[in-house]
């Protein structure tokens, strides 16, 4: 029949945000593109398409050592992030304790803060304490910045739960300890894994914390800067495009997570909002 | 409802965290901030206000801090133009294909700043991506330098970060704008176009101050777009504290632009939060 | 002035909307058909029906946000389904008020007059007459998350009157009020709408609420209209077995006619009904207890045991055992105490007959 939504519909609409959806995506797809170029990565057309830059990368030693000092500190940050985000989330949606405002906004404020300043500041730590920098200062400057996060979503999905099913434990006749395992627990299930795959992620992501806390071992984003400075070929793209394409991945599963149980825009909201104070 | 041990387990190992690493870190970087370096490469732990004053008086750093909020500024401008139209897409007229166009829009946040920022640098150099084409389709002699290692090219860069960033506040805000109050001003004889200007947009502001202020706070302190992409006429005040920390070896006065940029940082997300709770009003 | 006319036989008053053969599916599920209802200027329609019956997408078609799936919607010469909401001269209360959080009182009511860009003093007056009639004039500056369920409802009407619409379209907005405010605002609705003078279309599923209320009621049913009548003729003589039992309580007995009489169970009058299976309503309160000795003509006569008995107030419901299976539900005044037998008697006038109210999909 008669559409009327035509008024409140505007071509420009659709057009602007298709060019948004181009913006975001066409230098991920150039840099794709060019990860089978031949010739370089700059030069339009791309012509000699070839697989060479990924043998190139699969035989770099460097590179793969690098990964695997990014899997050892996202696995360790992932670990300190969620032992102490887990806590934090619980205390801030439970207890009432003097100085609780000052906790949440310091918990929440790596999230928006520039990595520099977690950065420096962590490492003017470090150099009063005299400690090495290495890859365990790395990680311990990712639990901090990622605490954050795992606060966050736990607080979320405590929201979600229903006290009462608490309640009735208790009156049910188990302790509060019990009741924390058979019944809290179980039902943040889902934001704990999703935090933790979210944490993963962006540790394996990291570059600018980690860029003051380095030491002589590199992680996979900073050995890449390294080679940035150094000179660019598209071995590069090839080492970007598998990071793209595992990122992807990462954020579609956490994504997926998420939904089962809460609206669209709340999932990636909420660490927006909270590093304004809102959701927590 | 809970007991006290509860309470002190579940409370005091974070607090311990925050404290060790977040809180005594700040109060470190303040101490530093009025400390000075000798000319040997030490630290000198006298107490002092030189470093301020420096910054007060040398044109560079505030020149540069300057620069710094005008190209944040621009970023959050093109991040707002960008983000919220199509926010405004998604929530009103995505349908049923909402759900995989969020989808869409969150990808680029989540992966790698240094993926994206490299990206833009393949495009945007004299041999790059963008001029070569240019010169293909005769559409340029000569590539266009200002592309890349200038201020465009980090505005253009950070734009790219930070649009999502605008975009999930916005869009979180608008979705929350209950249908009926649309269908309300409809009824009441306002146009869709009325009824935008009325209704919706008063309604998201929040949402809007939201994701600028992201975009505002994170490009003021980025320096990692200024090394690959803003040349010399592209430095950001992180960068000059990059250097204080490195070769120009002055930690102190590190620290103290440091703290500034903290207290500024704080200072803005105080403010926009105040402005969010004053124009909320669900 | 109320042009409407109360009992039938009057003349005619001027048809201000006119719903024609309008249908509505969303996809395969078919939410209205064929309905066709005339809305008289100065009138107070309640459209009456349980949840799923399509009152509110029928409401919501005559307000402009649905389109129809068949079928026009006509007021006076104008063919109002073409046009969108914001240029029909109808105006909605809507349940949950829906009141702009971001604009006062004051502004909410004014919010259609700014937008028709009225000149300020009229607008101002006109706002400041309307808040006097919803009696909220004192509120003029709060805004609404700051006032009561029961005033953001008012505020809600007097936005929507100060429009000076040909007609208003309420949606159940008394739902959410506490049964007493609720019996208020009936009365104070109903005494508006004389005011005024301009016809209401009102919603609800409460048939005490369309019987307090209507001048007429549009009982709705699976998509299509049972009985359009006054309060008093879809009570009396409901047309069908549902309208007979949604609106106040009543008893079913299937009955036969053959030759001139009507057999229902051990109840047995005369007709002049056509041989064949027939169906009638009778009202508990049609249902006396007996206390001569002879019946009158055209009485029925029966007896049976009591098996249920309960204290209302002002009436007793006495449930009564009969031959043959029959269960009489009988509403009296409150007198007698308990009782072991009842010995009943109705006058076949009563017995309405009714049609079947077969299941719809």
């Amino acid at each position: 029949m008669n559409d009327r939504r035509d008024e409140s519909n505007p071509r420009w609409l659709l057009v602007h945000a298709v060019g948004v959806f181009a913006f975001l995506y066409l230098p991920i797809v150039v840099l794709i593109v060019y990860s089978f170029n031949g010739n370089g990565v700059g030069g339009f057309p791309p012509h000699h398409l070839t697989l060479m830059w990924y043998r190139t990368l699969f035989a770099d030693g460097p590179i793969w050592d690098s990964v695997l000092n990014s899997l050892q500190v996202a696995f360790a940050a992932m670990v300190i992030a969620l032992a102490f985000g887990i806590p934090a989330a619980l205390a801030l949606e439970r207890a009432q304790f003097p100085g609780k405002a000052l906790f949440r906004r310091l918990v929440l404020l790596p999230l928006i803060l520039p990595g520099i300043i977690t950065g420096l500041s962590l490492l003017m730590l470090f150099n009063v304490m005299g400690t090495k920098l290495s890859l365990l200062t790395i990680i311990l400057g990712h639990g901090t910045a990622l605490v954050s996060v795992a606060t966050t979503e736990v607080f979320a999905g405590l929201q979600k739960l229903d006290r009462a099913q608490e309640e009735a434990s208790l009156d049910l006749g188990a302790n509060y300890w019990q009741t924390f395992w058979r019944i809290t627990v179980p039902n943040l299930k889902l934001p704990i894994i999703g935090a933790a795959l979210l944490i993963f992620t962006l540790s394996m992501d990291e570059i600018a914390v980690s860029f003051f806390l380095i030491g002589r071992d590199n992680t996979l984003p900073l050995e890449i800067w390294g080679r940035l400075r150094r000179g660019i070929t598209p071995e590069i793209n090839a080492v970007s495009t598998i990071i793209f394409l595992f990122s992807l991945v990462a954020i579609v599963l956490w994504y997926r997570l998420r939904m089962r149980g809460q609206g669209v825009a709340d999932a990636g909201t909420e660490i927006v909002e909270a590093a304004e104070g809102h959701a927590v | 409802m809970f007991s006290r041990t509860y309470k002190a387990a579940v409370t005091l190992p974070p607090l311990l965290w925050v404290t060790v690493f977040l809180l005594a870190p700040y109060l470190l970087m303040f101490c530093y901030s009025f400390w000075s370096v000798s000319p040997t490469q030490t630290i000198v732990h006298s107490w002092n206000l030189d470093n301020y004053q420096q910054l007060l008086r040398v044109e560079v750093y505030w020149q540069t801090l300057l620069r710094s909020m005008w190209i944040a500024a621009r970023v959050t401008f093109f991040s707002l133009l960008l983000g919220y139209p199509l926010g405004y897409y998604l929530s009103f007229h995505a349908g049923n294909k909402k759900d995989l166009l969020y989808q869409l829009v969150i990808i680029p946040l989540w992966v790698s700043y240094l993926v994206r920022a490299y990206a833009w640098k393949t495009i945007l150099g004299s041999d790059g991506v963008l001029n070569t084409l240019l010169q293909y389709a005769h559409l340029a002699k000569h590539p266009l330098e200002f592309l890349l290692y200038s201020p465009f090219a980090v505005v253009l860069t950070l734009t790219h970060i930070y649009t999502p960033f605008a975009f999930l506040p916005i869009y979180a805000a608008l979705e929350h704008i209950p249908r009926n109050l649309m269908e309300a001003s409809h009824d009441l004889g306002a146009t869709p176009a009325q009824t935008f200007w009325k209704v919706i947009l008063p309604l998201s502001i929040p949402g809007v101050v939201a994701g600028a202020t992201f975009a505002f706070v994170l490009s003021l302190g980025d320096f990692l777009a200024p090394l690959l992409l803003g040349g010399p006429s592209g430095i950001m005040i992180s960068n000059i504290v990059v250097s204080l920390f490195g070769a120009a070896y002055n930690w102190p006065l590190g620290a103290a632009i440091s703290l500034c940029m903290l207290l500024l940082v704080v200072s803005l997300l105080f403010l926009s939060e105040r402005l969010e709770k004053k124009w909320s009003f669900s | 002035m109320n042009a409407v006319a109360k009992v039938a036989g009057q003349a005619l008053p001027a048809v201000l909307l006119s719903v024609r053969n309008v249908a509505k599916h969303f996809g395969t599920n078919v939410v209205l058909r064929d309905i066709s209802l005339n809305v008289a200027e100065g009138e107070f329609l309640t459209i009456l029906g349980e949840s799923g019956s399509g009152k509110t997408t029928l409401l919501r078609i005559i307000a402009g946000f649905e389109n129809t799936s068949a079928g026009e919607v006509w007021m006076g010469e104008e063919r109002l389904d073409r046009q969108p909401p914001y240029r029909r001269r109808v105006n909605t209360v809507f349940q949950s008020y829906a009141l702009f959080p971001h604009l006062t009182v004051e502004q909410n009511v004014a919010y259609g007059l700014r937008v028709a860009k009225r000149p300020e003093t009229e607008i101002a007056s006109r706002v400041s007459e309307a808040l006097e009639k919803v009696k909220m004039s004192a509120f003029a500056k709060s805004k609404p998350s700051k006032i009561s369920g029961g005033q953001q409802q008012r505020i809600a009407l007097a936005r929507a009157l100060v429009n000076r619409p040909r007609l208003l379209l309420l949606d159940e907005p008394l739902s959410a009020l506490d049964a007493n405010l609720r019996r208020q605002m009936q009365v104070e609705l109903k005494s508006l709408q004389r005011e005024v003078g301009i016809s209401f279309i009102f919603v609800t599923h409460d048939q005490e609420e369309a019987m307090v209320m209507s001048d007429r009621i549009a009982l709705l049913r699976s998509g299509e209209l049972e009985q359009v009548a006054t309060p008093r003729e879809i009570y009396g003589r409901p047309a069908t077995a549902y309208a007979a039992q949604f609106i106040g309580h009543t008893n079913l007995l299937k009955a036969d006619v053959q030759g001139g009489a009507v057999r229902s169970g051990p109840l047995v009058w005369r007709s002049a009904l056509p041989d064949g299976p027939a169906l009638f309503s009778l009202r508990p309160e049609n249902i006396r207890l007996v206390r001569e000795d002879t019946a009158a003509v055209g009485d029925v006569r029966i007896r049976g045991k009591v098996s249920h008995q309960a204290f209302h107030g002002a009436t007793q419901s006495i449930r009564v055992d009969c031959d043959a299976g029959l269960v009489l539900a009988v509403s009296t005044s409150s007198g007698g105490g308990a009782q072991e037998v009842a010995d009943l008697e109705f006058s076949s006038t009563d017995a309405v007959l009714v049609r079947e109210s077969p299941e719809r999909v």
